[in-house]
């Protein structure tokens, strides 16, 4: 199972890149796994707040859907407009198909993730 | 022994030996002894069929049958035979969702082109494959545009929409967050300017109706534009027969297109089943609640059919679903499809401009020989609301005449006490419709 | 190979139904309506002849599967015989050509038919009065949620958000509390499969409007601590709801009302024979224990010296939950069938399709993975799991090549909580002829299943398509005709 060194993870299998003040958010190749082949990424409004843990957007495959919430809390700054088209470039590489990027307002939320050791840990279970 | 239920006695033997349990109590041996019913039903024993034949051919004869000026949400229309004979064709009404498509391409098929169907008359992108009826797609729409605006709160309704879909739609969100205000109206149609002035960040949608309930057409002309410019939804509700004449939905602007389809091919039936129908912007596309059936193809490279789109639905969403619904109205679909294809263009417009012509022969009538004032001076299609001085004793004497004359609004509006709604459809003759005019000028007096 | 649209028959000037002559003046258009509010663009509906049509229509059927063509044995949609009687007589037309707004003392045998129904579905329920209004299973569900919140609010108990829901539900159930404005919060299953007493009691607050349940519940078995769990929910202030999908192995054995229910909606389309269409119209009736009475939706129908009349007198409904009266053709044929079985034949109906389901379970349980191995009720869910762990065979596939062989598949992957779920309803109305040919089909596939995997797989290879690529649909979608 690929699981990148240097991001942070949740138990809902979203992954969150940061770059400075933003964090770039998408979910883990055991998300892609587990939903097969997927058909539909919801992109979320920009500007639009989000809340820790909660629904930021979905992702569709054809027999199922799946929220995605957000690592972070704070407001959604960019999204992944490629994913628009092409929603399989989650399953092709689920690391570089970030969906949306959150500029944090509490950068201290981030210590509350996983890293990628724990998270191996955790999908082992 | 009962013709549906095949075990015979000696079977029931034999099955129970596998199952190794001596009798067929047995197997029901879960359910608590304070409990389980010792007794039949108190309901009569089981009946021949020619006895159910009687008792409901009895049953329907107590139904009184007449000449119909009534409308107000359902409408008799022709419908030609081969509607019936095609729904009657046993793989169509005994077979189930089509959820196994391989063996289901039949029904699929009958549905992307009902979805065709719809798609073309409003002139809007996408279609699902129907919902309960017109009143119920409007909460539909409501719920699509809450989730498209998020933020907002509030939907604005025209006062000369159904008081029934105005109705239904306050009971389905009578328990949760969300605010509706009526849009006044001036002489009977939706008013441009109470509308703009109620237009502001927390309105999510904007919902009229044309021909609005009392039959009068509605011109939304600057309605789009000023519903847009605020971000909200325009959602337009329209008997279908009428948008073989009337500009549909999607020339408007509006976002979404719903109404009742009963007018394509289905008896009246008391009220149902009819269809809702639904149409809406290709944007809107996984917002629309319900079944829909795509393109797609087989694995040798075939065309073939689907049920898609289904991660917006309860049984993969379950509590996020867009909507609870399960069990729509196919088979009244399927019989809106045959009527749209047996009619054609060309049929469907006649049907529309032929109860347009009658209704205003017969409006042409009750205003200039009998003198009774319409409620407003406004165009109409094929229905229409006149005053009709003690509307209610007139209404009754004319029934005993084996002819409805109307409907009486008093019943959604007490304070409307004489105004009649009259719909003149195809199917009535001018030999009817001056029966209506020669009896009504008797019982006036 | 796939059949033409009938948009691709188009032939212009074609007719296929022939309209009276005009009789009125042919009044010019622009007369009676200004250009502006004028439609534009025709709209590009077919042109074909009356034979065309039924042709087409003929093709299609021929390429879909009703009860009629075969065994249907699908978990959970009681997919019995549809009676022809019950066609014949909803065809009268002095129950098709009424007015939903004719006067009431011209509407009587409907008013009649209404009020008999809701008698007679309530003494099947042990329930004490309802609705037929309305139009399907989830839109009972809804008006029962509806009838949850109105009960509370009356009672002024606004702390009650939430309805428990077993994680074996149907979806619809979750989806129908959360639009009714509730919260869902999910029980687990027990190893039985059945609700767990102790967890629910732990879920059970006053912050609990009530739970739903099916009894059955969706794996086939009786959730026998019912009279328990009833009692722990109405001494916690809650209420039960019954989601009537599996009344079918009850009738005449238990009622709903019996075991403590407030609240159940019926699925006329399942228990009650009347035909699926396709995928409608259904018939979900609500019907309630005495103290929700006053909640019901207007109007309400009631009966003085067997005169019957409408009544919208009534303070505390929930309000009008349809545009009439619900669907009045699929209550004809429902009343026409609790005519025919009477009190013997429901109960008999019950018996046979518990008796049915057993036998089936017991023929294929050696063969295929049963979960919840002891009496079931009318349907049974069996797993695919082993199966897909050793051969790669899945419920799907044991599903595609039921349809080679002349079946309707089960239910598969639900209920969620069982692993590749296989979900097996046979019904009543089949006959043990019919059910021993589908043991000897299953045990064929599984004897594939095992030797051959790759070439099942590729099934079904006898129907009128193959296997269809859903992925390709959900991601490009294509939702109607374009004329070229």
């Amino acid at each position: 199972m690929n699981v990148p060194e240097n991001l942070k993870y949740t138990e809902d299998h979203e992954w969150a890149r940061v770059e400075g003040k933003v964090a770039y958010v998408g979910i883990t190749d055991h998300a892609q796994q587990e939903l097969g082949d997927i058909v539909y990424v919801e992109l979320p409004d920009i500007d639009t707040e989000v809340e820790k843990d909660e629904e930021a957007t979905s992702i569709e495959s054809v027999k199922a859907a799946a929220p995605v919430n957000s690592p972070v809390s704070g407001k959604i700054v960019k999204v992944n407009e490629d994913l628009e088209d092409e929603a399989e470039l989650v399953n092709k590489d689920a690391y570089a198909a970030y969906i949306f990027a959150v500029e944090m307002s509490d950068p201290s939320e981030l210590d509350s993730l996983m890293d990628a050791a724990a998270y191996k840990k955790f999908l082992g279970k | 022994m009962f013709p549906y239920l095949p075990q015979t006695e000696g079977d029931i033997k034999e099955m129970l030996k596998v199952i190794g349990v001596e009798n067929v109590d047995d197997l029901f041996y879960d359910i608590p002894d304070t409990i389980v019913r010792k007794e039949l039903l108190s309901l009569p024993k089981g009946k021949s069929e020619y006895e159910v034949y009687k008792t409901m051919e009895a049953l329907a004869q107590k139904n009184k049958r007449g000449i119909s000026f009534l409308g107000c949400g359902s409408y008799d229309h022709l419908i030609p035979s081969v509607v019936k004979h095609v729904l009657q064709q046993p793989n169509f009404y005994t077979a189930y969702t089509p959820y196994q498509g391989e063996i289901s391409q039949g029904i699929l098929q009958s549905i992307f082109e009902f979805q065709t169907d719809i798609c073309e008359l409003t002139g809007l992108d996408v279609s699902n494959a129907s919902l309960y009826d017109g009143h119920t797609a409007a909460s539909e729409s409501v719920t699509m545009a809450l989730k498209t605006r998020k933020k907002a709160d509030t939907v604005l309704i025209s006062e000369t929409v159904h008081p029934n879909t105005l109705a239904v739609v306050e009971t389905f969100f009578s328990d949760v967050d969300v605010k509706f205000k009526m849009i006044k109206s001036e002489n009977y149609r939706t008013s441009l300017s109470d509308l703009k002035a109620q237009l502001d960040e927390s309105v999510a949608a904007v919902l009229v109706q044309t021909p609005n309930f009392f039959g009068w057409v509605e011109d939304f002309t600057g309605f789009a534009d000023a519903v847009h410019e605020n971000k909200s939804l325009f959602i337009i509700s329209s008997n279908p027969m009428t948008l073989g004449i009337l500009k549909p939905q999607g020339e408007w602007g509006a976002d979404i297109a719903i109404g009742d389809t009963q007018v394509f091919g289905l008896d009246k039936y008391f009220g149902g089943p009819s269809v809702g129908y639904m149409a809406a912007t290709s944007k809107l596309m996984r917002k629309v609640p319900g079944r829909i059936v795509g393109q797609t193809v087989d694995r040798d490279g075939d065309r073939a059919f689907v049920l898609t789109l289904q991660a917006r639905e309860q049984h993969i969403k379950r509590e996020r679903a867009t909507s609870n619904i399960c069990s729509n109205q196919a088979l009244a679909a399927l019989a809106n499809a045959v009527y749209m294809s047996t009619v054609g263009w060309s049929g469907l417009r006649e049907a529309a401009l032929q109860s347009t012509r009658k209704a205003h022969y017969l409006y042409k009538r009750l205003t200039e020989e009998l003198s009774l004032a319409p409620l407003a001076d406004n165009e109409f299609l094929y229905e229409f609301t006149v005053i009709i001085p003690d509307a209610e004793r007139v209404l009754a004497d004319l029934q005993k005449e084996g002819v409805y004359g109307g409907v009486a609004l008093k019943q959604f509006y007490p304070e409307m006490k004489d105004a009649v709604t009259i719909a003149v459809t195809e199917k009535r003759s001018k030999e009817e419709i001056d029966l209506f005019v020669d009896l009504l000028k008797r019982v006036l007096k | 190979m796939s059949s033409k649209l009938i948009f691709e028959l188009n032939t212009e000037g074609r007719i296929g139904y022939r309209f009276p002559s005009l009789d009125v003046p042919e009044i010019p258009l622009d007369s009676m309506l200004k250009k502006d509010l004028f439609r534009q663009k025709p709209a590009a509906l077919p042109q074909v002849s009356e034979v065309d049509v039924i042709r087409h229509y003929t093709e299609l059927a021929s390429k879909s599967f009703g009860v009629d063509a075969g065994f249907y044995p699908l978990g959970s949609c009681t997919m019995k015989y549809n009676p022809k009687i019950n066609e014949d007589v909803a065809s009268f037309q002095g129950f098709a050509d009424i007015h939903p707004l004719q006067p009431l003392n011209t509407v009587q045998g409907t008013l009649e038919l209404i009020y008999k129904t809701t008698e007679s579905l309530c003494e099947i329920t042990g329930m004490k009065w309802g609705t037929l209004q309305p139009f399907a299973g989830a839109h009972g569900e809804f008006t029962g949620m509806k009838l949850f919140k109105a009960y509370f609010k009356k009672k002024g108990d606004t702390k009650r958000t939430k309805v428990l829901v077993p994680t074996s539900a149907h979806g619809t159930n979750p989806a129908s509390s959360h639009i009714s404005g509730f919260d869902v919060e999910e029980v687990q299953a027990d190893e039985r499969g059945l609700v767990s007493v102790s967890s629910l009691k732990e879920h059970l607050s006053d912050e609990v409007a009530g739970i739903m349940l099916t009894n059955p519940n969706t794996l086939g078995l009786f959730e026998k601590d019912i009279v328990e769990i009833a009692g722990l929910v109405h001494e916690a202030g809650g209420l039960l709801y019954y989601d009537g999908a599996n009344m079918n192995a009850i009738m005449g054995k238990v009622r709903p009302g019996d075991m403590g229910f407030d609240v159940i909606h019926l699925n006329l389309h399942k228990t009650f024979a009347t035909p699926h269409g396709g995928g409608g119209p259904g018939s979900g009736p609500v019907l309630v224990s005495d103290k929700l009475i006053p909640f019901l939706p207007v109007p309400d129908i009631t009966e003085h010296d067997g005169k019957y009349t409408l009544n919208y007198d009534k303070p505390d409904s929930i309000g009008r939950i349809s545009g009439f009266y619900g669907n009045i053709a699929v209550i004809v044929r429902a009343y026409a069938y609790i005519l025919t079985m009477g009190s013997d034949g429901l109960k008999k109906a019950s018996e046979m399709a518990v008796l049915n389901a057993n036998y089936l379970k017991e023929r294929l349980k050696k063969t295929y993975h049963l979960f919840y191995d002891t009496t079931c009720m009318h349907e049974f869910v069996l797993s695919a799991d082993t199966l897909h762990d050793e051969h790669g065979i899945s419920a799907l596939d044991v599903a595609k090549a039921l349809l080679d062989n002349g079946f309707h598949p089960m239910t598969i992957y639900f209920p969620l909580i069982v692993h590749e779920a296989m979900m097996i309803e046979p019904t009543e109305t089949e006959s043990k002829q019919t059910l021993d040919h589908f043991v000897d089909v299953m045990l064929k596939i599984y004897d594939e299943a095992v030797k051959n995997p790759e070439k099942l797989k590729e099934a079904p290879l006898h129907t009128p398509v193959k296997r269809i690529d859903e992925v390709l649909a959900a991601k490009n979608p294509v939702l109607r005709w374009v004329k070229e």
